[in-house]
């Protein structure tokens, strides 16, 4: 069994999330290859065969042109996994991949099974186990989902390059917004989600992380909402964090937002769900209303 | 100019989900149905775009699933859009992403649009692949995972969400498609004199039999709960009882309280 790993590069950087392709294949037990649009400055320590391309040339943006350079390794090497990230670069090439080799593809696969792969859904509630019909299958692992594998030693580079300009026309980087609080440092951290109802009770969920010393986080539909500023936020597209001890409250447990807190030493969640997907990371799932447990917990933790 | 939204409706997805019959997909029994929330965006984007080019641009909304479909799909009319087709197929839930994609590519192939709305992915199957899809089976222009949408003369600017919150700034040509992230905007509520006017607005239904021509690449074999990590408390009941049991465990397991 083979795999071809689809390396990630970004702003002039080999991406560390990359490791966890390796991970993954270790787990499969399979044969690896990579291929990487990046630098020969920014080589991963690997000691397999890499196809890389130079992204100053094929652009760290350009899925016209990645898909042509994946299309023509997949020829030479025949693997029988084509495997990407679950994130923007992957689950944005992944099924053009897909379509040019007429392949299945799985997305967001979070574990490996006897006879195919588990992946997540209805919002990381629910799992569903998938099987390919095709010889060859594109899969994109769901990060975090493998524990970063890192073999050392220095690959063995075969060049490879693209010609045409492609469809898109990359622009530039946008840098993530300044952020106002550091919850990269926070102790406690008490984050709001889409359960606390409105905005008008946000202040609700402030005075506990005052009263534990904390600050205030935030998930992404409450960010998106315009309750709480985007420096708040909590996951993937925010901040991520590992704070003492972490209280979602009314913090369903979208997979952006597990990544960015399952480190946390401790975790309370308040949610009214008892099947919400944060009870899989919290050490207390406290079944209750929001707005009726936090300011009774507020209280008795301020006298 | 043509535009064409695509929209899937989805259960709640706060409700308890069970198994079907077959163990691959959920039990519809009970369960309430809406739009998917990322397709939100995506009409709210396709409308505002409809608005600022004005008459002489016509704005279809698309959606393939059983009868009840046609309510997200009223919706879509309510908030704008001017004319709907229902791609009937009570069997919907059983396809996999490409023949989901192969069917909208099969309706727009001949239709001459310019540009495509998509959400990124959905809520309940979440394979964030069907959009892209459909732009390679159509030869579209594409990008995913948008926050920033601008269009001027044939020219779109998108601004794409990367993690950390960097944000990649993309510029292609109609014909596109581009799949709609949340926080692209804020989608409008229907009032009710438009709900009242898209009453009289046309729903095309077509057969799926009509469509559909691909097998499926992937197939289900099973649909079930996270297995149990462990470790984890539930605590449930009354609330001055619960507010003194979380005290003692953070007390004793955390530096936090002392």
């Amino acid at each position: 069994m083979k795999t071809l790993l689809i390396g990630e590069y970004r702003e002039g950087k080999l991406l560390d999330s990359t490791y966890e392709l390796l991970g993954f294949a270790a787990q499969l037990g399979a044969e690896t290859a990579m291929l990487l649009v990046g630098s020969e400055n920014q080589l991963p320590l690997y000691g397999g065969t890499l196809y890389l391309a130079d992204a100053a040339a094929c652009g760290e943006y350009n899925p016209d042109l990645h898909k042509k350079l994946i299309i023509e390794v997949v020829q030479q090497e025949n693997p029988d996994y084509i495997v990407f990230l679950h994130s923007s670069y992957g689950w944005d090439l992944a099924p053009r991949v897909a379509v040019a080799l007429k392949a299945a593809q799985i997305s967001e696969v979070i574990a490996i099974q006897d006879s195919g792969f588990e992946v997540g859904c209805c919002n990381g509630k629910m799992r569903r186990s998938v099987k390919p019909a095709t010889n060859k299958t594109v899969l994109t692992v769901q990060a975090g989902a493998f524990p970063a594998l890192q073999p050392g030693g220095l690959p063995t580079v075969h060049k490879i390059t693209s010609a045409g300009i492609g469809s898109l026309e990359f622009i530039g980087y946008e840098p993530a917004e300044k952020k106002d609080v550091d919850l990269a440092k926070a102790e406690v951290i008490v984050s709001a989600g889409r359960g606390v109802g409105k905005k008008d009770n946000i202040p609700v969920i402030q005075a506990l992380a005052k009263a534990l010393g904390g600050e205030l986080g935030a998930s992404r539909p409450v960010v998106d909402a315009g309750w709480v500023g985007h420096s708040h936020q909590v996951g993937t597209t925010g901040q991520n964090v590992s704070p003492k001890l972490y209280v979602a409250c009314g913090i369903s447990g979208a997979i952006q937002h597990l990544a960015g807190m399952k480190k946390s030493d401790f975790i309370l969640a308040i949610n009214k769900d008892k099947d919400a997907p944060i009870g899989e990371v919290a050490d207390v799932l406290v079944v209750a209303d929001v707005m009726q447990f936090v300011p009774a917990l507020t209280a008795k933790v301020a006298r | 100019m043509k535009l064409l939204v695509c929209i899937k409706q989805v259960p709640d997805l706060e409700s308890r989900f069970k198994a079907n019959a077959e163990g691959v997909w959920y039990n519809e029994a009970d369960l309430a149905f809406r739009m998917n929330e990322y397709d939100e965006y995506a009409v709210e984007q396709s409308v505002q775009l409809r608005e600022k080019l004005g008459e002489g641009t016509e704005l279809t909304v698309l959606s393939i699933g059983p009868d009840r479909v046609v309510e997200a799909i009223k919706k879509a009319l309510a908030m704008g859009c001017d004319t709907a087709v229902h791609v009937q197929d009570a069997a919907a839930s059983g396809k996999d992403p490409w023949q989901i994609a192969s069917i909208i590519a099969a309706y727009a192939k001949d239709k001459s649009f310019d540009i495509i709305f998509t959400g990124m992915q959905s809520q309940d199957r979440g394979s964030a692949q069907v959009g892209v899809t459909v732009a390679e089976l159509l030869g579209f222009a594409c990008t995913t995972t948008i926050v920033g949408f601008e269009y001027d003369n044939g020219t779109i600017t998108a601004k794409r969400e990367l993690e950390g919150g960097i944000k990649g700034i993309v510029r292609m040509k109609s014909p596109a498609l581009v799949t709609c992230q949340l926080g692209l905007n804020i989608p409008r509520y229907p009032t009710l004199p438009n709900i009242m006017k898209a009453k009289k607005k046309e729903i095309i239904a077509i057969p799926v039999a009509d469509l559909l021509r691909e097998e499926s690449l992937a197939a289900t074999t099973s649909f079930h709960p996270p297995a149990k990590k462990g470790g984890g408390i539930v605590l449930e009941g009354d609330m001055a009882d619960l507010v003194d049991k979380v005290i003692a465990i953070l007390k004793d397991k955390t530096a936090v309280l002392r």
